[in-house]
């Protein structure tokens, strides 16, 4: 394939300007699938896509096919408010969400690919004394796995975040939790930038082929029926969040997740105003600003089962007055764009990368509404558990028995219900 | 969304309260001798379907009801709403383990 090997650089850029862009080529190549793999990947979103790059990159496993039923990256990951971040608290999640990091600061020089990763910082309020407590244990949690935290008081926000409403009467801001390599990265080109390594190394990546039927022959997990016919492969790796459920019963496993909706939001362009991200700790509000201008921000999921892509308009109120409580002058921006994504929103806010009790079936979801900053470490995991049959070490606690074994991961602290983050 | 309570007409969805999976009525025998695994499915596990869905819902906002509303997940249409203590009754009097349809719902 002519465009394999082919690497991005300033050089490049400046010779196809210069010669009416004519030499660009298409960075992955539309693949008829084989009739037998090692991998398939089910699922060409972010996660699916890191999967298939890095078991290739990292593990030496190329003989792999990525199926997507629609086209790569169309669903959550071209959805998500794009914040990457590693301000957990807990043991089983922190060192997972720091290696996260750690890949997002070094992705482009990796896959060689601009995804606009930008460590703007993320600052998290808090508004009254056990608030700053609770954050000033989290802080301490992230600096014991390797992240950074700083605690700031009110005028140490006051200096970032001057347009901020301070003196709010109800929830004056005290301070907040700054995670200064945080920040946002630009969600399709993580799609693409994978995809196109993964493809470059041999990845087969079919679009428009969807999963209608897993062959199942004494307990083994031989192959999937598709769309394009049966593809058979000694390892099937479902990694759908969102259509867990759907996917995983046709296995005829029932998971412990439930697919609600989440919205998203798009202000029109405003000059810059806001130089990171800010969540409010009153309420559920988060907000960035866009290279292009737009105030990108996101609250609460609706709260009630749904695979319908879009979201009803009491929560577009919540959302519209958290930001009105902590910044008013968003009342008079004009909402751009809003829009919806099905969250696996599972029974204790974390995820899964496990086996299933079907052998050759292996299965990763489960991400709640905080997937996309995980991409690349469950990407890595993923196929680490792929390549080797053993948990990576950052992923050991995201195994689907937890209930059972009352192993939870449960950041919030508020026993088995589907809707925490 | 807008659910029509069987006995208060047409309510707007954001006066109730949202619990789940109707099938969260039938709650395990706590006396079977595998009740650790029927109350681990019973509370972890969900079906989850993409289409018809009959779900709990509580009107705190209003009678402080519990309705046992059949909604499309695909959609959010509304099909059907019952009180759950006429869907819990109906089952208990068939004993057929499911959520049966009360007849008493509004279409």
């Amino acid at each position: 394939m002519e465009h394999r090997g082919l690497k991005y650089s300033g050089f490049k850029v400046i010779k196809e300007a210069l010669t009416g862009h004519k030499g660009w080529k298409p960075v992955w190549r539309t693949p008829k699938p084989r009739e037998e793999y090692d991998v398939v990947i089910v699922g060409g979103g972010g996660h699916g896509l890191a999967t298939a790059y890095y078991l290739a990159k990292e593990f030496g496993i190329t003989n792999v096919a990525v199926l997507e039923k629609g086209w790569i990256g169309s669903g959550n990951v071209g959805r998500n408010t794009t914040i990457v971040r590693s301000n957990y608290l807990l043991p089983g999640n922190e060192p997972f969400y720091e290696f996260s990091m750690k890949l997002w600061e070094n992705l482009e020089q990796d896959f060689n690919y601009n995804a606009m990763v930008s460590q703007r910082g993320i600052l998290n309020l808090f508004h009254n004394d056990a608030g700053r407590d609770a954050y000033a244990r989290r802080g301490n949690a992230m600096i014991l796995a390797g992240a950074d935290a700083v605690l700031l008081d009110q005028d140490g926000v006051r200096q970032m975040y001057p347009c901020l409403d301070f003196e709010n009467a109800r929830f004056p801001i005290k301070g907040g939790l700054l995670q200064p390599r945080g920040g946002t990265v630009r969600h399709d080109a993580v799609a693409w930038g994978y995809a196109r390594g993964a493809d470059s190394r041999g990845v087969d990546i079919i679009q428009n082929c969807e999963v209608t039927g897993m062959v199942i022959e004494n307990g083994i997990c031989r192959g999937v029926e598709t769309s394009q016919g049966t593809i058979k492969a000694k390892k099937i790796a479902v990694c759908v969040a969102g259509s867990s459920s759907r996917v995983m019963s046709m296995a005829g496993m029932r998971l412990p997740i439930e697919s609600h909706v989440l919205q998203a939001f798009v202000s029109e362009g405003l000059k810059p105003i806001l130089p990171g991200v800010v969540t409010f700790g009153a309420g559920h509000f988060y907000v960035s600003q866009s290279d292009k201008g737009g105030l990108v921000f996101g609250g609460d999921i609706d709260g009630y089962n749904s695979y319908a892509q879009r979201g009803n308009l009491p929560v577009v109120e919540d959302v519209c007055e958290g930001g009105m409580a902590l910044m008013p002058m968003i009342g008079r921006a004009r909402l751009l764009r809003m829009w919806g994504g099905v969250m696996d929103m599972s029974m204790d806010g974390s995820p899964f990368i496990d086996k299933t009790h079907i052998d050759g079936l292996y299965f990763n979801g489960g991400w709640c509404y905080g997937g996309f900053k995980a991409t690349p470490a469950s990407g890595w995991c993923y196929a680490h558990l792929l390549a080797k049959d053993k948990p990576h070490p950052v992923a050991t606690e995201y195994r689907l028995d937890r209930f059972k074994r009352g192993a939870m991961i449960d950041e919030k602290g508020v026993g088995a219900q589907p809707n925490l983050h | 969304m807008i659910i029509h309570h069987p006995l208060l007409g047409p309510r707007d969805a954001s006066e109730f309260v949202y619990k789940g999976d109707a099938s969260l009525i039938n709650r395990p025998d706590w006396q079977a001798d595998n009740a650790p695994e029927l109350f681990h499915d019973y509370l972890y596990l969900r079906d989850n379907p993409a289409g018809e869905h009959q779900e709990l819902w509580y009107h705190e906002q209003g009678d402080r009801s519990w309705l046992v509303v059949t909604r499309n997940t695909l959609t959010h249409d509304i099909t059907n709403v019952e009180l759950a203590r006429d869907v819990a009754f109906a089952k208990q009097a068939n004993k057929s383990g499911r959520v049966e349809k009360s007849g008493r719902g509004k279409k």
